[in-house]
């Protein structure tokens, strides 16, 4: 998340958190809330307030249209959309759900507190259960807002449908909203609430839409006013001028640029910094395409998630293969099993450790399970037969030398030429040399890095401001293990989000990282501004990064030296 | 009454996509059936709300229950349905988080 560079003084500029980089201008369109009203509220039919009787029929018939209507749009969907929609329809179409309600008009309660009662019910116990449950709750409550409105004779609550390209802004966006949007007309979506991992946003990046949430204030922005977006930034700003809305072009015209460049990464003097994409499937080995160099981290364990047993090595060599084959004779480095701490597995890792990120996890699973990476191992060196690939291959979570030699001798065996380990430890960056003594090559994960030397956990949301490798003693680790490289003349790569923000990239490649391997989608800013720099220009970027005291020193020191034009294509 | 046991073999648990399948396999078998873990109490499995808020993970037991001329047969077609992986790989919406 890049700081915001806003003018605090601006007109009425409101502040979220941006989920993407795009920018866009264009008119509010507001999706109307839940329908407010009073649990007791009567349905008056006529003028007259209704019976039980009438106002049976009156909630029935609302929850049949309400699933219709979800059903219709569910099948004039596709993906994960469709399927979005229909779960919602089913539970609009609950016949339990139904029948309460019902059962609760029949005895004379009101209709709207019927509803509400019954949804609330099922909402606490979703809530008890938690995760994938508790996120199904804001589709439940979209049902709730559906037939209270149909049965009360109100509007439909939900996305209006826009007659003009628009930014769509909520309150909240129910998964089912997001997915009912009639996307050649949203330029933008903004939300008061979610998050930044949330459905919403979720949904808006898979659609490729610039999104900007926890926008306070967002929803009292009247219909049709024409506000500037700037996911980047995380802005908001009603009433654009024409210098704002001149920057926003240039910018969009620059990314489309950047977009279409698929060029080997190089520092403006030809210093080569390769560009690599991390992957967790095949699928997605096969959707990177020509944007990347090749593959810089291939996570294994999504094969092994969600089992109850590993998978046998005639299924992993298949899938070795087919990211091998995905790759047509590009870069692929295959990290082993990083399982453990925040990706348990039932087989291997043990559910009741005190402290689990510093328990057995990663590469330590040799010490109980063995078997495990023998395994993955010898799916590879299959795969590599079967291909004629030649895969590198890296542990995650070395410590020691000792550990380093361990692995390297056991890829090797197994016939795995080139083998290399995962620097995360600090332990394992401040002795890099002796770890680059035993393999081939080392990658940087700087995420569990930053955990590691800030005693962070790197699920705890309040501490996100230690967990950041803009912090200088991240930085010195970062920059001992390149040092380490540059003296044994072996490459040291950087497989985190680090290598995703472009100004991270320039200190990166200024310390003598090798190579950068980051979601696909990072890749065009990345190595646009690797391309603008030369190699020495990245080396004081790099210098002043480190001289700093703070982290929020760190990145303002190295974003002021880079490119001015850069800074303002890439909105940093 | 009739009984059976079984544990849910779909590695996501009976939510989302199995849930969906499970209960729309109930509704359309028109016999009013209940499920229940083991030690709860039963709930209505043609109710997608119900059968979700239990919160059965993938390997976890449940117990189905129906009475009535159909229900041994209804009750084999349940078993096998929950016995398999209805969240199979190449199920749309199913991919893995990294």
């Amino acid at each position: 998340m890049t700081a915001p560079t806003v003018d605090e003084a601006a007109g009425g500029v409101l502040q979220g958190v941006g989920v993407g980089r795009r920018a866009v201008v264009g008119p509010v369109a507001q999706v109307r809330a839940a329908p407010a009203v009073p649990a007791d509220a009567p349905l008056v039919v006529d003028g007259e307030v209704a019976g039980p009787g009438r106002v049976h029929d009156a909630v029935e018939r609302a929850f049949a249209e309400v699933a219709a209507g979800l059903r219709e749009q569910a099948a004039a969907a596709s993906g994960t959309v469709a399927d979005v929609l229909a779960a919602t329809a089913q539970m609009a179409d609950d016949a339990a759900l139904r029948s309460q309600v019902l059962t609760r008009v029949d005895a004379g309660e009101p209709p709207v507190g019927a509803i509400d009662g019954v949804v609330e019910m099922f909402a606490t116990m979703f809530e008890q259960a938690g995760g994938y449950l508790a996120e199904r709750v804001t589709d439940l409550r979209s049902v709730r807002d559906r037939v209270v409105a149909r049965t009360l004779g109100l509007p439909d609550p939900g996305v209006p449908r826009l007659d003009r390209a628009s930014v769509v802004v909520a309150r909240d966006l129910a998964p089912a909203d997001t997915a009912a949007l009639d996307l050649d007309k949203v330029l933008a979506i903004v939300t008061e609430l979610g998050g930044p991992t949330g459905h919403t946003a979720i949904i808006a990046g898979q659609l490729g839409l610039p999104c900007v949430v926890r926008v306070a204030g967002a929803a009292d922005l009247p219909d049709g006013t024409v506000v500037a977006v700037d996911a980047a930034a995380g802005t908001v700003q009603p009433d654009p001028d024409d210098a704002v809305r001149d920057a926003f072009e240039r910018r969009r015209v620059a990314q489309a640029a950047l977009a279409a460049d698929t060029a080997p990464g190089a520092t403006a003097d030809g210093q080569a910094v390769a560009l690599l994409a991390n992957i967790g499937t095949p699928a997605d080995a096969e959707r990177v395409g020509a944007v990347a160099e090749g593959i810089g981290l291939f996570r294994t364990e999504v094969l092994f998630l969600e089992r109850q047993a590993a998978p046998t090595v005639e299924e992993q060599a298949e899938a070795y293969a087919a990211v091998l084959r995905a790759a047509d004779g590009r870069k692929v480095v295959v990290r082993t099993l990083d399982a453990g701490a925040d990706k348990p597995l039932a087989f291997a890792t043990q559910p009741d450790e005190e402290n689990p990120a510093l328990g057995v996890r990663g590469y330590r699973l040799v010490r109980s399970h063995p078997e495990l990476l023998d395994t993955q191992l010898a799916a590879l060196a299959r795969a590599q037969d079967a291909t004629g690939a030649t895969p590198w291959v890296m542990a995650p979570m070395i410590a020691t030398p000792e550990e380093a030699r361990d692995f390297a001798a056991r890829a090797r065996a197994a016939g795995v030429v080139t083998a290399g380990v995962m620097v995360e430890v600090p332990a394992a960056a401040l002795r890099a040399g002796d770890i680059l003594a035993e393999v081939d090559f080392v990658s940087l994960g700087t995420n569990d890095l930053a955990q590691y030397a800030m005693a962070t956990d790197r699920l705890r949301g309040e501490l996100a401001d230690l967990l950041d490798a803009w912090q200088p003693a991240v930085l010195d680790l970062v920059a001992a293990t390149a040092r380490a490289g540059a003296a044994t003349g072996k490459p040291v790569g950087v497989c985190g989000e680090s290598a995703a923000d472009p100004v991270m990239a320039l200190v990166l490649v200024g310390l003598g990282v090798t190579s950068l391997s980051m979601a696909p989608g990072a890749l065009p800013a990345a190595r646009y501004a690797v391309r603008r720099h030369t190699s020495a220009r990245c080396g004081q970027i790099a210098a002043a990064a480190l001289d700093a005291r703070t982290a929020r020193e760190a990145r303002a020191a190295a974003t002021a030296l880079v490119d001015p034009e850069v800074r303002t294509t890439l909105a940093l | 009454m009739a009984e059976r046991t079984v544990a849910v073999a779909s590695r996501v648990g009976l939510h989302a996509r199995p849930a969906m399948l499970f209960t729309q396999a109930v509704a359309a078998s028109g016999v009013p059936v209940t499920i229940a873990k083991a030690g709860g109490a039963p709930v209505d499995a043609s109710s997608i709300l119900f059968v979700m808020s239990l919160g059965v993970p993938h390997g976890e037991e449940v117990t189905l229950a129906a009475d009535g001329p159909d229900a041994d047969r209804v009750l084999d077609e349940l078993v096998a349905l929950l016995a398999t992986d209805l969240d199979a790989p190449d199920a749309p919406g199913t991919a893995a988080a990294s």
